[in-house]
């Protein structure tokens, strides 16, 4: 495929048409993945979350600055949702990191969350795969917001940053009870602003109450990524970070892990779509739920009818090859 | 039965008999009626429950407190409002000769519009510049050109207001620099600099530097001011362009007041009194078609004004207390459609603005929403406000709908409403922080997305547009700036920088710098001393530029 | 589940702030159903270029009311074209006057939209063109 040489070499155009391919789920994506996979492996994937408002891509702009002080090469997937009603999205993040629009290592790529059936992570995990093999050293990936898409990003990235500040009440209290878990480190961002002292206090506090091992707490760093202050702490953080986990062994494990999640993941997917073609869903629906509605069935009744009948066709098929 | 209940019983009457009736013949146009901003619009106003006492305490007397009814006690009846028409495009010398046609004409202030790259703080040879030199105002890349621009027009006699924010301090340094050399005193100079910045972030654009140094910049000119040019309006700030951005009447008089709130404290926090530089704040609104909602939208800018120094700064100086204000009519009420539709368009908002009491006046041309004015178009947007002034005789009393069930009404919901919008503002933190977080710039899209939907759903009708339209033949004669005019402006710079003393422009940016790197400074002087050795514009940006950092647009979609 | 969703790019070229137009499209044109790009303001032909191509969209949309159409618009497609992207369709709004709209559709610029146009043109401009 003409795609993968411009990939390998590390042209533009051919990489932004194969995102699409993956973001659009096309068949030839498979292909494509396949091809490429052997040259994955080697980047840096760092995953950045938090609430909406705490300046993720701020921050994100601003730590493409570090990454290029290295020479090394950035790739930023921002992830913006897509509205659940016509499917629409509105992909504003990159606004922030325009200045580096025309570096031709910097490479920035919008995605809208597509919606359903764990839609970021396929699209995405898949564009890191591209991504990888053309040779970035850094993939950034910033999600939308607190949600169910910040578990994912761990599944997703060998790193991930917290992004919290100031003043977010309620989004932080809903943090407490679950997203913390996810955070290798966290940032205050905002600084400046009353409270980020004291919001750093609690999230050590909760960070220590959490953690079976006091010595290795995750570090919380107070920034401003608007007034570039901080910003060489927190990256300097995230080096050693990424150093541990690469001397620890755990970034393997953690690779490993993410292999697994997402073979399953795309088997249960495939799985799902055989099933739903065989008894054909779609096209009898109306009609079951018709026939549970004047009760001529009961539901389970015509659950495990289905059921029979699928196995059935199953061994007929199995019979047949 | 006191007169209140007496009055109660009447409107029951009323409604039950006559209005009833003629509902049931003839119903309302529509169920539910709104002004331009969709503030609520009942069918009938009638007085208020304690009319003597509202009078007396939020209404008064034109000239006192609160200010509802007018700033001055005689208003019109004593001296018009100016006439001030905003022009200036391509080069300095095409400009001068459009000012000395509007003075000719009547008019009696000047208004000075930058082509961007000078607001912005670019030269016209700047890659920036492309295809912008001159285009919406005049191209001004060192104090050469601003002698051109006033050549022949004696600064003493002139007031000149100056459409300039992010480097205004550079363009008062230039004007300050051409009244020298016109032997004009610098206390005898009068206008305004907008030198607004926070609405730029919030809806205009034209920002160059973060939040902090910019409060510095602008509170260095108030202090300066005070001083060395005691006659000159050291801010307009405007609520024009956050109402062109699409924001409602309720938005456009809180943000603006947000923002006065803002450069207030931040002139205290740097150690002015309050009273040395208050009085020198100037205002900029917006007029709209909704003319009795605009109208009750500047008496109530003027009563939240004044509470807001006497309560909240405790101003002394009764002057410091005063909301004077300059008005443009909309230019986004303007239709390319049907170009004379606009004349119409435009006397309403004349209306509006003299009937709520302005201190100037531009009114816009009718070719506005296709390029810039004619010569001929300009002429009439003048004559509006003249036939205003001299026919209609709406100057003849002051604040003459003062006491109009529906005016008081509405003076006092925009207020309202301005409150609640105050309060939040406060509760995030201020103007500055509010910005940063996008609340403000987010408000205004959501009212400007829903404005427009309105329109396209036909809800909201804009003739011309989308009822009562007609096929066109595209509008001939209209002004086009020459497109070689960059050119001629590189020719001037490099001619300048050939000739001007090389050395001590570089020693004075240096010293600029240095100034710029210590935040007690005042930049004024050193600004004043680059200009006067022909410093280009884009120089002297350049220097604080390095220093502070440029603005990061902070927008929430 | 695969589907092309149509991309868009809305950029503002040049120096002028007024972005009201801009980001009225952008938000009507997610709610057709279309993913939107958002630039922000003051961008040059070279960065509206790049992030075009890095954003694989299928459209370009250049929204500006200074003036200065006439030199940036046609810069934006001739980039296009130097980056083998020519199949990005470039469109344009703002106070563009009708006079100079011909010599813009010869210079490679699909459609003007001049104020008052309703979204529903744009639309079906974009339906009209999409690649299926």
């Amino acid at each position: 495929m003409k795609l993968i040489q411009g990939i390998l070499q590390g042209k533009v155009r051919p990489l932004a048409k194969a995102i699409s391919l993956v973001e659009d789920n096309l068949i030839d994506k498979e292909e494509l993945i396949d091809q490429l996979y052997p040259h994955t492996g080697k980047a840096a994937i760092w995953g950045v979350t938090g609430p909406p408002g705490a300046g993720k891509s701020t921050l994100v702009d601003k730590l493409i600055d570090r990454e290029r002080s290295q020479d090394h090469r950035v790739a930023v997937i921002a992830i913006d949702p897509s509205s659940p009603f016509t499917g629409g999205a509105l992909l504003g993040d990159r606004l922030r990191m325009q200045r580096h629009s025309l570096d031709p290592q910097v490479f920035i790529r919008s995605m809208a969350s597509r919606g359903h059936l764990g839609g970021v992570s396929w699209g995405c995990s898949d564009a890191i795969k591209i991504l990888d093999a053309a040779g970035f050293n850094t993939i950034i990936i910033e999600t939308i917001g607190v949600g169910q898409t910040e578990i994912e990003v761990v599944e997703l990235a060998d790193l991930v940053m917290l992004v919290l500040a100031p003043g977010m009440g309620d989004e932080i209290q809903a943090m407490k009870a679950g997203v913390m878990e996810i955070g290798d480190l966290f940032v205050i961002n905002k600084k400046d602003l009353p409270g980020s002292e004291k919001l750093k206090a609690e999230i050590e506090y909760v960070l220590n109450l959490s953690s079976d091992n006091p010595e290795q707490l995750p570090p919380v760093i107070l920034a401003s990524a608007q007034k570039s202050e901080g910003i060489d702490e927190l990256w300097k953080k995230l080096s050693t970070k990424y150093q541990q986990l690469v001397k620890s062994g755990y970034l393997s494990a953690r690779r490993k892990e993410r292999i697994k999640k997402e073979l399953s993941r795309i088997i249960l997917y495939k799985v799902h779509h055989l099933l739903d073609k065989k008894i054909a869903l779609q096209d009898n629906i109306d009609n079951w739920a018709e026939q549970v509605y004047l009760k001529k069935d009961m539901p389970y009744t015509m659950v495990n009818k289905q059921i029979n009948r699928f196995k059935k066709e199953m061994r007929l098929d199995d019979s047949k090859n | 039965m006191s007169t209140q209940d007496k009055l109660e019983q009447k409107k029951k009457q009323w409604e039950q008999n006559t209005l009833n009736k003629a509902l049931s013949k003839f119903p309302e146009r529509k169920t539910e009626f709104t002004t331009g901003s969709s503030l609520p619009v009942d069918r009938i106003y009638t007085p208020p429950q304690d009319c003597q006492e509202k009078y007396v305490e939020d209404l008064s007397f034109p000239g006192e407190y609160p200010y509802t009814r007018g700033i001055q006690p005689t208003m019109y009846r004593g001296r018009l409002w100016t006439m001030r028409q905003y022009a200036g495009f391509g080069t300095a010398e095409e400009s001068n000769q459009r000012y000395k046609y509007l003075l000719e004409q009547g008019q009696t202030g000047l208004s000075v519009a930058f082509d961007l790259p000078t607001q912005i703080g670019y030269d016209s040879d700047d890659d920036h510049s492309l295809g912008e030199v001159g285009k919406v105002g005049v191209a001004i890349d060192t104090l050469e050109d601003m002698e051109i621009l006033f050549e022949g027009i004696p600064l003493q006699k002139v007031s000149t207001s100056m459409t300039i924010n992010a480097p205004a301090s550079i363009l008062l340094a230039m004007y300050m620099a051409v009244g020298d050399k016109q032997g004009v005193n610098n206390t005898q100079l009068k206008g305004t600099i907008q030198n607004d910045i926070l609405k730029e972030y919030i809806a205009r654009g034209t920002y160059i530097f973060p939040p902090e140094p910019s409060m510095r910049l602008i509170t260095n000119i108030f202090e300066f001011c005070s001083e060395h040019v005691p006659k000159f309006n050291t801010i307009s700030i405007s609520g024009y362009h956050i109402r062109e951005a699409g924001s409602t009447a309720v938005q456009e008089v809180a943000f603006t007041i947000a923002d006065g709130i803002e450069y207030v404290k931040s002139a205290i926090k740097t150690g002015l009194d309050v009273d040395s530089f208050a009085g020198r704040l100037s205002f900029f609104f917006n007029a709209h078609n909704d003319l009795l909602e605009e109208v009750a939208k500047f008496r109530a800018a003027r009563r939240i004004w004044a509470k807001v120094m006497k309560e909240k700064f405790h101003a002394q100086n009764q002057k410091s207390l005063l909301l004077r204000f300059h008005t443009q009519t909309g230019g986004s009420t303007l239709t390319a459609q049907q170009p004379d539709n606009n004349i119409v368009r435009v006397t309403i908002q004349t209306l509006a603005a003299v009937l709520g009491g302005t201190q100037s006046l531009h009114t816009n041309s009718r070719d506005e929403a296709l390029a810039l004015p004619s010569e001929q178009s300009v002429r009439i947007a003048l004559r509006t406000q003249q036939i205003v002034a001299h026919e209609s005789g709406v100057i003849n009393s002051v604040d003459p709908l003062g006491g109009s069930y529906y005016i008081e009404h509405l003076t006092d919901e925009i207020e309202r409403q301005v409150w609640e919008y105050l309060d939040h503002i406060e509760k995030i933190g201020g103007m500055v922080e509010a910005i940063n977080k996008g609340f403000i710039q987010k408000e205004i899209q959501d009212a400007a997305y829903h404005y427009q939907q309105d329109i396209e759903n036909s809800e909201r009708i804009v003739v011309g547009v989308n009822k009562f339209t007609v096929e066109e033949a595209p509008p001939k004669d209209l002004l086009k700036v020459d497109p070689q005019l960059r050119k001629i402006q590189v020719t001037k710079i490099d001619k300048i920088k050939q000739n001007r003393d090389n050395l001590q422009v570089k020693n004075n940016l240096k010293e600029l710098r240095s100034a710029a790197e210590h935040k007690s400074k005042n930049l004024m002087p050193y600004i004043l001393d680059s200009v006067r050795v022909y410093a280009t514009l884009g120089e002297i940006c350049t220097v604080l530029r390095d220093v502070f950092g440029e603005y990061q647009e902070s927008i929430v979609l | 589940m695969s589907s092309k969703n149509v991309r868009i790019l809305i950029a503002k070229p040049g120096l002028d702030g007024h972005d009201r137009g801009a980001k009225y499209i952008a938000r009507a044109l997610k709610d057709n159903g279309y993913e939107v790009i958002y630039t922000g303001l003051r961008q040059t032909p070279e960065s509206i270029v790049q992030t075009a191509i890095q954003e694989d969209v299928d459209f370009v949309g250049l929204s500006l009311l200074s003036g200065a159409h006439n030199e940036l618009f046609p810069k934006v497609v001739e980039l296009l074209k130097q980056n083998q992207a020519e199949d990005i369709i470039v469109f344009g709004g703002g106070v563009i006057p009708e006079e100079d709209i011909p010599a813009l559709n010869q210079q490679g610029i699909k459609a003007i939209f001049t104020p008052g146009t309703p979204i529903k043109d744009v639309v079906s401009f974009i339906e009209k063109n999409r690649k299926t």
